[in-house]
């Protein structure tokens, strides 16, 4: 599965992230990671941890060793032999798997901001990890870059791994996640699969020869609530909420046999941004 | 982790610049010595020895290099251990790959003092070697006129050096301790630096007479006391209980700093 979580600047994602990953303590609460407390005995967040693979922010690495050296270096600073010798068998996979292993060799200080970005996904997929923990992984990477990044992330997921990427790109979210979470002042305010956020905001809009008389006609059917306040009369457009059930062609019909001159009729839905912003703004406004 | 560290410390570029420093430093009295054609005697203690013996080199160094190269050298090694992961961006990757809170800490703390040691011994050796090559490794006269064959000199020499490393352990735990507090590398390594240096001038002023016996520099110079016959021990034996304590309390107050620190590095 892949998760997306949406939030504006200072929302708390990547203290989220840090705080699932033991980086930094809550003030409350507990943290449960593939079943362990990731606050409890050192040894049950390690345990987990081991199973995850992270991208927190920018990738570090140390800049005077190659990129195959880094990843040799992270693969043999901890474990047990057996999780050592089966990450350092995967330095020349993940390497192919993020099309670095022609610059393996050089230097990271010699290496582009994408390529450091990739090295560090390759980093974060060293352990075989059941769960991948992504913060904005497309950051600093070209159209292609992005779009190999996200065609990986799609095959990891299709694979069984868990797939949490974090993102103020909502068009990404919205092509790429199966599910979105969306955070609003450290909060979670909104969960679903993509699909499901933007229903809420499906529309029609209808333009017509007379408002006035439309605005009669649909206030007559069941189902059907206008948006807003329309002017009195004349032509114009109108938009209104379909309930489950009611169909734009009943919408039509209705409207012809009233004496209104349809001339478009088209569904309409709000961008995720949208939804998006709507969704953060309703947490703001009790403040 | 601890091979890790060593590892990636051989293949930094600065090591390799530091280790030909460092030869430059440990040739240089007896350099002085043989450019100047030996003079006419003087200097400080062990150098003007030189002449009559190669073994008297790696002592002259060690008292060059004591009071502001070696604690430059363990401030700006033991300043960067966490810090410099820190701000490198490497700390949380350890931390998540995982490398226990615990065992980080630790481990650069053996890091740091197995580089000091190793940095050490490469100073002696090349010290010595230069000595020898100059002057011979003859019997060394010892600051109570007896003399010491070149075998036990040697030992002694050992002794010395790694009774200073020892001397400047507890100085590498708060610096360790610094680094632990800040993304700065420099600065950790600064304040270690200044700790150092106001431990000496502390040192230097008897008005403060009370509270010399607790310095964590005060015994540096006791290495000087294996050259008596008989050995004097009192100096060393309280210098290494002033180690030992400062390491203790300072690794233990790392420790303490780090665990419950939030890495938002």
């Amino acid at each position: 599965m892949l998760y997306g979580f949406l939030g504006p600047n200072g929302a708390g994602k990547t203290t989220t992230i840090r705080m699932v990953l033991g980086l930094v303590f809550p003030n409350g609460g507990e943290v449960e990671l593939l079943g362990r407390p990731v606050f409890g005995p050192s040894g049950e967040r390690e345990a987990a941890l081991r199973k995850v693979g992270a991208l927190v922010e920018e990738p570090g690495f140390w800049r005077y060793l190659s990129g195959r050296k880094n990843l040799e270096y992270f693969a043999r600073a901890a474990g047990p032999a057996e999780d050592r010798s089966a990450r350092l068998a995967r330095v020349d996979e993940v390497l192919r798997r993020v099309d670095l292993q022609e610059a393996a060799g050089k230097r990271v200080k010699a290496y582009s901001q994408g390529m450091r970005q990739r090295l560090g996904i390759a980093l974060a997929l060293l352990g075989d990890p059941r769960i991948l923990v992504l913060d904005e992984p497309t950051n600093g990477l070209d159209p292609q870059g992005m779009r190999e990044v996200r065609t990986l992330l799609r095959s990891l997921a299709d694979d069984g791994t868990t797939v949490f990427v974090s993102s103020h790109l909502l068009a990404e979210v919205e092509a790429m996640c199966d599910e979105v979470g969306v955070l609003a002042h450290g909060r979670l305010v909104a969960e679903g699969p993509p699909s499901k956020l933007r229903a809420a905001s499906e529309r029609l809009r209808i333009e017509v020869d007379d408002l006035a008389r439309a605005r009669a006609v649909l206030g007559g059917i069941r189902g059907v609530v206008s948006d807003g306040d329309a002017p009195a009369s004349g032509p114009g457009t109108i938009r209104v909420r379909l309930a489950d059930g009611v169909g734009p062609a009943a919408v039509n019909a209705a409207l012809v046999s009233g004496g209104v001159a349809v001339s478009a009729l088209a569904p309409e839905h709000d961008s995720l941004e949208d939804v998006f912003v709507s969704l953060v703004q309703g947490e703001d406004a009790p403040r | 982790m601890y091979v890790v560290e060593l590892r990636k410390t051989l293949r930094r570029p600065r090591t390799w610049v530091l280790v030909g420093l460092l030869a430059a430093f440990a040739i240089l009295p007896v350099a002085v010595l043989a450019i100047s054609g030996g003079g006419n005697g003087g200097g400080p203690t062990f150098f003007d020895l030189i002449r009559e013996t190669g073994l008297a080199a790696p002592l002259a160094v060690m008292l060059f290099i004591q009071p502001v190269v070696l604690p430059l050298g363990v401030s700006l090694l033991a300043g960067e251990a966490i810090a410099l992961e820190a701000s490198g961006g490497t700390l949380r990757y350890l931390l998540v790959r995982p490398v226990g809170r615990v065992r980080l800490v630790v481990t650069k703390y053996a890091a740091v003092m197995t580089l000091l040691l190793a940095a050490m011994a490469w100073v002696l050796a090349v010290a010595m070697v230069a000595g020898g090559i100059a002057y011979g490794l003859h019997p060394l006269p010892t600051l109570s006129g007896a003399t010491l064959g070149t075998g036990t000199a040697l030992g002694r020499i050992a002794a010395a050096g790694l009774y200073l490393v020892t001397q400047v352990a507890g100085l590498a735990a708060i610096g360790l301790f610094c680094s632990t507090l800040t993304e700065s590398a420099i600065g950790a390594g600064a304040i270690t630096l200044l700790v150092s240096i106001a431990s000496q001038i502390l040192d230097a002023l008897s008005q403060v007479a009370v509270i010399h016996p607790y310095l964590p520099s005060h015994e540096w110079l006791a290495f000087a006391d294996l050259f008596r016959s008989p050995v004097a021990w009192t100096g060393i034996e309280h210098g290494l209980w002033l180690a030992l304590g400062y390491t203790v309390v300072f690794v233990g107050l790392s420790l303490l700093a780090f665990t419950r620190k939030d890495v938002t590095s």
